[in-house]
């Protein structure tokens, strides 16, 4: 027999102020089952829940019912007193008669007859409750980091310094991302490249760290705490350990002249068997079996094999698939420019001098193509003129994106700095639509662009751009002085927005989390939860979010390792006990669940007889991957499944109780 | 195949040579045509800056009789004119009640099912390359043509479905089937000021003499369009531009069509070509 006590709080006026808490505790008082019902004024404070684990011990309780706040806000409190009491935690219920009823009514009659309802329902639900115990799951304490770039590498660093064990996985030949492709970084000038490599070269040579470059994840499964991964280990056509970076094989390839340059944006070229760039981690080429010799010609060509002084080139590797456990991932696939070609008015690929601000970053880097010199695809002349548009494909729902792409107001006041330093008596011409310069120091950086380096900045955008006399004259409207403007440039730089890495809506499908409409991938929760994905245990990091700078990449690459680390730093993993069951007896095995469950929580489970014959095939429910949403019990033909605590009994008792 | 034809005004009085040509070279394609009954204004350039319903009617209306007289395609040649049949269909096409709205002030029935096609795209999508092609008994070797695109003709790109917006390239692709060379230049589809010749002719004769000099520059030895109002503005004020830059250009201008029946052995008196103002006879001295 059920002995329940009954609390009413008052919240100060909160509640008391429109319900008559008193009336609400005497109709209590009546239901049977309750032994004692009292009102206090702050059930939340100490001697609110002294009086709770008071009345458990000297009335025998086997249950308590809150009339208070809604459960969000201190059904936890409650459950931690009852559980010192020898109480099971779902013993406690919530009848939320203040965000449901004080603060949404104003007729005091109708409201305490309204909260005295609310009461009875969970007296109710209360006398139907089973004991539930949390779930807990184990922890395998290994994190995988998807992607090299900034996030990735400061997430892999963070977590290994823990002495959290990591494996990192990049798909290119070298880690670094797009941020070691940079110039200088706003707003401090730094090197990017200076302040870029000792952190590469820290992931390579750390104990707690497993490279795997040139690589892609090619499956997960499993859930929080219990990952496993397959990694396609992509041939390299090297024997990595015997590999001393020397240079050799690259240096006498004869495809010197046929293949442009990824890392340099197409602005140079490279051979077919090549590192990246000078300073790559690991400093071990690659064999590009699409336009190697060898590989088109049947074999015939194998110089860099005989330059090779270790041998450690083999035509013949194939593709490793490397099996891993991990408790924890961390998704930082980072972010690809629009396509420039978007614009067919600003000429991009037929104009020569109209070039992307990745590739300006090229022109300006001392590893550049031009050795830092700027230079102009067209002829090699030094532009003494250069026009930037910004807001190339951003804040263009029409043609591009919508939304802003956060950096390029920065790194072209970035551009017109540098060009100015670089290039004398220069000139440099910005059309933008507003300015976004709002971190710290930012807003003071593009400011001196414009007066202390003579950036000309016009508020409007560019129609149109024809090459007439060797000269790109771009066309644009100057909306502050209403004028039309006519410029003529030596360059075009276009500031191309920002979008995700192409395929991370396949790998945010490989890892079950949610995306928005344009593939980045959504956080758990806006602001109180950014560095989460929908899914336990997988983390979000860097621009695959999306649009950030290089000090938000780096935040947000911290704040994934800490929530791992956090993760680790118990024994095993505890989920609220409120998860979907399945009555294996009645199910039948229609797996309508399973199409309805968007955590992919429902697997399917084998019935067998003691001779291990297969008796039917019913659902299972993985308690790591269910979030106890019900959906599946909605879908559900057989009446088979069942959330615990919100079972069928106890929902229709609540209702039962309204028509009495 | 029967097909219906809207020619629009202009090629019923000062563009005159279009409409010639161009039954010359339907001939020659053994295309028949058939002019749409009661033809009716298309809207432009008016209609619509003034009354939107009025601008979809008054081209529906031509499409409704063209459809209910049995077509299934439309020629349009000025470019002013499809450009208008097509945004109508368009607009009809993607907003139901406008559609209705339009139908039911015709007072017949109508489906919007027609497929139009401007002079270009008739031509290459309905004509066929290879017909061409076959065609050409005289080849205009030697001859450097610069494709004049102008504004109608491939915008806006989501209602035009039909080359490229800002580099097209199906005129030019036309001009070497002919064995001509085609001239690249900078302000192929730059606006030659339009309808602003009327009331405004000194924004004309800056932005057409833009256009011309850029042409000349690059070495062209002559100018195709497919648009009368281009071809308006760069012909008939080529001799008042050359006085106000004082700069001789002498850039004969030509329509598609022209050239084309050039090609298929037809004579410039044949195509009408000596109705333009700036004289072609020496250009074509090379070829003919």
């Amino acid at each position: 027999m059920a002995r329940i006590g009954v609390f009413v709080c008052w919240c100060g006026s909160n509640i008391a102020g429109t319900v008559d808490v008193k009336r609400v505790a005497e109709e209590a008082a009546k239901i049977p089952g309750v032994v004692e019902a009292v009102d206090y004024k702050y059930m939340c404070s100490d001697p609110g829940q002294n009086a709770l684990r008071n009345m458990i011990k000297d009335k025998n309780l086997t249950g308590v019912v809150l009339a208070a706040c809604s459960p969000h806000m201190h059904e936890n409190t409650f459950r931690k007193a009852a559980i010192r009491e020898g109480l099971n935690p779902y013993f406690v219920e919530i009848a939320n008669i203040r965000e449901q009823v004080s603060w949404v009514h104003e007729d005091k009659e109708k409201a305490t007859e309204k909260a005295i309802d609310l009461l009875k329902m969970m007296v109710e639900k209360l006398k139907r409750n089973k004991p539930i115990e949390d779930v807990r799951v184990p922890l395998t304490k290994k994190a995988l980091v998807i992607g090299g770039g900034i996030s990735g590498i400061q997430a892999a660093l963070d977590i290994a310094n823990g002495g959290v064990e990591v494996i990192l996985v990049e798909k290119e030949p070298s880690i670094g991302g797009k941020m070691i492709q940079l110039d200088e970084t706003f707003p401090t000038l730094d090197c990017s490249s200076c302040i870029m490599t000792p952190k590469m070269v820290e992931v390579y040579q750390h104990p707690n760290i497993k490279l795997y470059t040139y690589s892609e994840l090619e499956d997960v499964s499993g859930y929080i705490g219990n990952f496993n991964v397959k990694i396609r280990k992509k041939a390299r056509s090297i024997v990595e350990k015997d590999c001393t970076g020397c240079g050799d094989c690259w240096n006498i390839c004869p495809m010197h002249k046929n293949v442009k340059s990824e890392f340099n944006v197409n602005l140079s070229e490279r051979t077919a068997i090549y590192v990246p760039f000078p300073q790559a981690v690991p400093l071990i080429p690659v064999i590009d079996r699409s336009t190697c010799l060898h590989y088109k010609k049947g074999g015939k060509c194998q110089k860099c094999y005989d330059a090779c002084g270790p041998k450690c080139i083999n035509f013949d590797l194939q593709d490793e698939i490397i099996e891993e456990k991990v408790g924890a991932i961390v998704a930082a696939t980072g972010f690809d420019l629009m396509e420039n070609s978007l614009y067919g008015e600003y000429g991009y690929g037929q104009f020569k001098d109209v070039v992307s601000g990745l590739q300006f970053e090229r022109l300006l880097s001392a590893s550049g193509p031009t050795e830092g010199v700027i230079k102009r695809p067209s002829d090699g002349k030094t532009p003494e003129t250069i026009v930037f548009i910004q807001c190339v494909g951003s804040r263009d729902p029409e043609k591009g994106v919508p939304y802003c792409s956060k950096v390029c107001c920065m790194y072209t006041a970035k551009h017109a700095k540098l060009f100015a330093h670089k290039v004398h008596g220069s000139q440099s011409y910005v059309f933008y639509i507003d300015i976004r310069a709002t971190s710290k120091g930012y807003e003071e950086f593009v400011r001196s662009t414009m007066e202390n380096d003579g950036a000309i900045y016009l508020r409007g955008r560019v129609s149109k751009i024809y090459e007439d006399g060797g000269k790109l004259i771009v066309k644009g409207a100057d909306t502050l002085s209403g004028n039309q403007v006519e410029i003529a440039a030596d360059m075009v730089v276009l500031a191309t927005g920002v979008i995700p890495k192409k395929g991370s809506d396949k790998m945010a499908q490989m890892l079950g989390i949610s995306y928005d409409k344009y593939g980045f991938y959504t956080e758990s929760h806006p602001k109180l939860r950014p560095a989460e994905s929908s899914t336990a245990g997988i983390y979000l990091a860097g621009m695959a979010q999306g649009p950030r700078d290089i000090p938000e990449s780096v935040v947000s690459g911290s704040a994934a390792a800490s929530k791992i680390l956090g993760l680790f730093s118990k024994s095993e993993y505890e989920v609220e006990g409120t998860i979907a069951s399945v009555n294996k007896t009645t199910c039948v095995g229609c797996f309508y669940c399973q199409r309805v469950c968007a955590y992919s929580a429902i697997s399917k489970e084998e019935v067998k007889d003691r001779n291990g014959n297969v008796l039917k095939v019913v659902a299972n429910v993985n308690s790591g991957l269910c979030t106890g949403c019900g959906a599946c019990v909605n879908a559900c033909f057989s009446k088979s499944i069942d959330v615990r605590g919100f079972m069928d009994e106890q929902i229709f008792a609540e209702i039962k109780s309204l028509a009495v | 195949m029967k097909l219906a034809y809207y020619p629009g005004c202009s090629l019923k009085g000062t563009s005159f040579e279009y409409e010639v040509s161009l039954l010359k070279v339907l001939e020659a394609l053994n295309i028949e045509i058939q002019e749409i009954p009661d033809w009716n204004c298309c809207g432009a350039s008016a209609a619509h800056s003034l009354n939107h319903n009025l601008s979809v009617a008054l081209p529906a209306r031509n499409l409704a009789i063209a459809e209910n007289n049995g077509f299934k395609e439309v020629l349009a040649p000025c470019a002013a004119c499809s450009s208008r049949l097509k945004t109508a269909k368009y607009e009809m096409g993607s907003d139901d009640i406008l559609k209705k709205r339009i139908t039911d002030s015709l007072e017949m029935p109508y489906n919007n099912s027609l497929n139009i096609s401007n002079m270009l795209e008739f031509l290459l999508n309905v004509a066929g390359k290879e017909k061409i092609k076959s065609l050409v008994k005289k080849p205009l070797s030697g001859l450097k043509v610069a494709s004049y695109y102008g504004c109608l003709l491939v915008r806006p790109p989501k209602v035009m479905q039909f080359d490229d917006a800002e580099k097209p390239v199906s005129m030019d692709e036309l001009v070497a089937l002919t064995d001509a060379s085609p001239v690249d230049y900078s302000y192929k589809t730059e606006c030659c000021g339009a309808i602003n010749s009327l009331s405004k002719p000194d924004v004309v004769m800056a932005l057409t003499g833009k256009i011309l000099y850029n042409i000349k520059e690059h070495g062209a030895d002559l100018v195709v369009v497919a648009c009368p109002l281009c071809h308006s503005n760069l012909d008939v004020r080529q001799r008042e531009i050359e006085r106000k830059y004082t700069e001789k250009i002498g850039l004969p201008v030509l329509f598609i069509t022209e050239l084309l029946g050039l090609a298929f052995g037809f004579s410039p008196k044949e195509l009408a070509i000596d109705g333009h103002m700036v004289n072609a006879d020496k250009v074509l001295e090379k070829i003919l």
